[in-house]
């Protein structure tokens, strides 16, 4: 399937030039500070592009879960880096954990009897005894231990809290965390159609979503975890710093946003460290033998098994590490926020936005997905401010005050969903390798 | 024991509820199915053509409450449904000649098609929040309640009370009237049955001189009035809120692929197993047992299974189960 628009579309270089160029442009029509917000999303949706590519583009799965694997990414960093609640851990932790622990030896206990006993329909019986019987022991000791830690101090804490770890070991947490997941996930649901794959992953993200907001005494459920500790320094010190005035003054520039501008710095650097080394990793995969593999998998699996290749295995390997990228990326960006907010998880930002990304970029190309990971996030937060001048411009003629025009300027804020279904839509008729194309 | 009390709370909280519902996500599922057995792609923006549909039935439904036109003690919206099938059968023949036909004239991959379905799921999500935005909606009025609590204690002197609201009444009504004439359109008629022919084998009826086209047409009409319904109805059920449509795609594939997907009896029983499913495992079932415990036995805890915010979770382990044991579906749908 070729493109019309091949050879319309310049190559990399060119492309990542023009993207540089519409930060670059926010920075001096808007503020540095608004282009350098947007660009460090814009690490992290890239690297959110990039585990997805690793799933779709290198082995053709359908991942509509995107959205929990993040949301496990953010967990991780409360569960690493907040300070333990020690009188929760008095009150009922030990029981919580005794719970979980029963309740994960119920359901071993059932794929155990599952796969030991003869098929049959004493078989059935045996598996859903114990899954019933050992679904009420559990909520009977687990419930009593999350009654007596969300009674401590429900409007401060009310939760275990975390380890208490530096915040910056939370991002390989949340790999590995989303990669547990994703393994467990990939055991039930990999043998599954593309279709039923994508509903089934859809589902999951649903799931982890409501856990996250239900779950008080894991992360506070929606009374959210705040004050999550910051692996560089606050605004508020490198103010009183006496560097930093002195750099401020030498820019002529207010202490205020040279310190904001300076954490900024700070994290996006953070930030494109894990970027460059994922992507040199990426690329080493994606030209080795095993991207290969992976290539043929998913361009003929009949055939990729007839030469020995074991697909289902390869099909588990890419969806956890995949997985596990997409929850670096949510650990990071949970970082980034300094809070965690369960209700901020919606699957057309967090799952679908990184399908456009990863689409728009060129599936199954590194670069590409990093280009689209910065293009469309851009694109993402600059429709709004961008369709509102381009509504002022439309309404300019109309009376003030009038009702369609308070409603056409109301709506600007919903043109980015909009865009984003255009390009996805346009991209994909016209140009449908991506931006970049894999070769 | 007190069995009449006991059986009039199941049926006021669980039956009845999950019943409605269960007609919705089964018109729902049947929207789906049909999609997924024709065109044989699984369609991400189903959720929000049915916002769409509910959208325009109830910008008429307002145009008509301006002009004073009610329909007394049922709801207005009925009289403005079939102006929003309309207009979401010309939004989806439209969208299927922009974006669809192109990728089934290059026999693309189903993949390729949910992708497309993912971009026009954007679109219609932000159409529809450009025109009304993202609140709250009532698309109800008329008569609230069939029968009463209230109406219903002092009829029969029983402790607790049934109320079924005219919402869940005309719910299950229109949903079987939709139903039937589904039905009766692909068994009795030459294009119902020229699309059972082609979800069967469309090489083979293709080559018995069935037109593709036509049917593509026939399947996006109807699939816009069973989006529409649906999502009529459960607006008038609930409220109207464009996202919980979105928040809808996952019990109507749940039901579609449990039932099995391309079969339109399997999805209207796909849609009834999940609905009772979701309402009976997250309904606490303390006040039913309380009446039917001899006195000294009554249950302390709410007896509820799982809270309410897990309810995605019980239609996806539904969905897994019969995908893990069953992978066609309850009824054996077209393709495994």
């Amino acid at each position: 399937m070729k493109g019309v628009l091949k050879g319309v579309v310049p190559g990399p270089p060119v492309l990542f030039a023009l993207v540089a160029c519409l930060f670059i442009g926010t920075g001096v029509v808007y503020s540095w500070n608004t282009a350098l917000t947007i660009f460090n999303m814009g690490l992290v949706s890239a690297i959110m592009a990039l585990g997805v590519n690793m799933q779709w583009g290198y082995a053709g799965m359908f991942n509509a879960g995107i959205m929990g694997f993040v949301a496990l990414g953010g967990l991780a960093v409360v569960v690493t880096s907040v300070p333990p609640v020690p009188a929760a851990w008095a009150a009922g932790g030990g029981q919580v954990l005794l719970g979980l622990a029963f309740g994960a030896a119920t359901i071993a206990g059932a794929v155990l009897v599952w796969r030991r006993m003869a098929a049959g329909r004493l078989r059935g019986f045996a598996v859903a005894a114990i899954l019933i019987a050992g679904f009420f022991i559990f909520r009977s000791v687990f419930d009593r231990g999350v009654a007596a830690v969300e009674r401590i101090e429900p409007a401060l804490t009310g939760y275990l809290g975390g380890l208490g770890l530096p915040v910056l070991l939370a991002w390989p947490v949340g790999g590995v965390l989303a990669a547990g997941v994703a393994w467990i996930i990939g055991k039930t649901a990999l043998g599954l159609r593309s279709d039923y794959l994508a509903i089934a992953t859809l589902g999951i993200a649903e799931i982890i979503i409501a856990v996250l907001k239900n779950e008080d005494w894991l992360a506070r459920g929606v009374k959210n975890v705040t004050d999550i500790p910051r692996p560089v320094p606050y605004e508020v010190e490198l103010q009183a710093s006496a560097h930093v005035l002195a750099l401020a003054a030498r820019l002529g520039a207010d202490p205020v946003t040279v310190s904001a501008i300076m954490v900024k710095l700070s994290y996006g650097g953070l930030f494109i460290v894990v970027l460059v080394a994922l992507i040199w990793l990426s690329e080493r995969a994606l030209h080795s033998p095993w991207g290969r593999m992976m290539r043929a998998i998913r361009d003929n699996e009949v055939a990729a098994a007839a030469m020995g290749k074991n697909v289902g295995a390869r099909h588990l390997q890419i969806f956890v590490l995949g997985s596990a990228v997409c929850g670096l990326a949510g650990a990071m960006m949970t970082t980034l926020d300094g809070q965690l907010v369960p209700g901020s998880y919606q699957p057309l930002r967090f799952t679908f936005l990184i399908w456009v990304m990863v689409i728009v970029g060129g599936s199954g190309t590194n670069w590409g997905a990093v280009l689209g990971g910065f293009l469309i996030w851009w694109l993402w937060i600059m429709v709004e401010p961008i369709g509102l001048s381009m509504m002022e411009m439309i309404t300019a003629g109309m009376a003030q005050g009038s009702a369609l025009r308070d409603h056409l300027l109301g709506s600007a804020a919903h043109m980015r969903l909009l865009t984003m279904g255009v390009v996805l839509l346009l991209v994909l008729r016209f140009s449908p390798r991506g931006l970049i194309p894999e070769r | 024991m007190d069995v009449l009390n006991a059986l009039v709370v199941l049926m006021n909280f669980v039956i009845i509820p999950a019943t409605a519902y269960g007609a919705q996500l089964a018109l729902g599922a049947l929207g789906v199915t049909l999609i997924y057995g024709i065109l044989r792609f699984s369609n991400l923006a189903y959720g929000d053509t049915m916002a769409f549909g509910a959208m325009v039935t109830l910008l008429v439904t307002w145009a008509l409450q301006a002009a004073g036109i009610t329909l007394g003690p049922l709801p207005t919206a009925l009289l403005a449904l079939p102006v929003g099938i309309l207009a979401t059968g010309l939004v989806v023949l439209g969208t299927d000649r922009a974006v669809y036909r192109f990728y089934r004239g290059q026999k693309a991959a189903p993949v390729t098609f949910i992708i497309a379905s993912l971009g026009v799921m954007f679109i219609m999500n932000g159409i529809v929040r450009l025109v009304i935005g993202v609140e709250d909606r009532r698309l109800a009025d008329g008569e609230r309640f069939i029968i009463s609590a209230r109406e219903f204690r002092d009829m029969t002197g029983l402790e607790e009370g049934l109320a079924l609201r005219t919402s869940q009444g005309l719910t299950i009504v229109v949903a079987l009237v939709a139903v039937v004439l589904l039905f009766r359109f692909l068994t009795r008629t030459r294009t119902g049955t020229s699309m059972r022919a082609w979800s069967d084998n469309a090489d083979l009826a293709q080559l018995s001189g069935v037109n593709p086209e036509r049917v593509v047409l026939y399947t996006w009409l109807i699939v816009a009035a069973l989006a529409t319904t649906a999502g009529v109805l459960y607006g008038l059920d609930k409220s109207f809120k464009p996202f919980t449509y979105f928040q809808l795609l996952l019990p109507i594939f749940a039901a579609a692929i449990v039932g099995g997907l391309g079969s339109p009896p399997g999805a209207i029983l796909g849609g009834f197993v999940i609905a009772f499913s979701e309402v009976g495992v997250t309904y606490a079932f303390r006040r039913v047992v309380g009446y039917l415990a001899p006195e000294g036995w009554r249950p302390d805890g709410l007896l509820q299974l799982l809270s309410t915010d897990y309810k995605f979770a019980v239609s996806f382990g539904i969905l897994l189960i019969v995908l893990v044991f069953r992978p066609r579906g309850l009824m054996r749908g077209t393709s495994a």
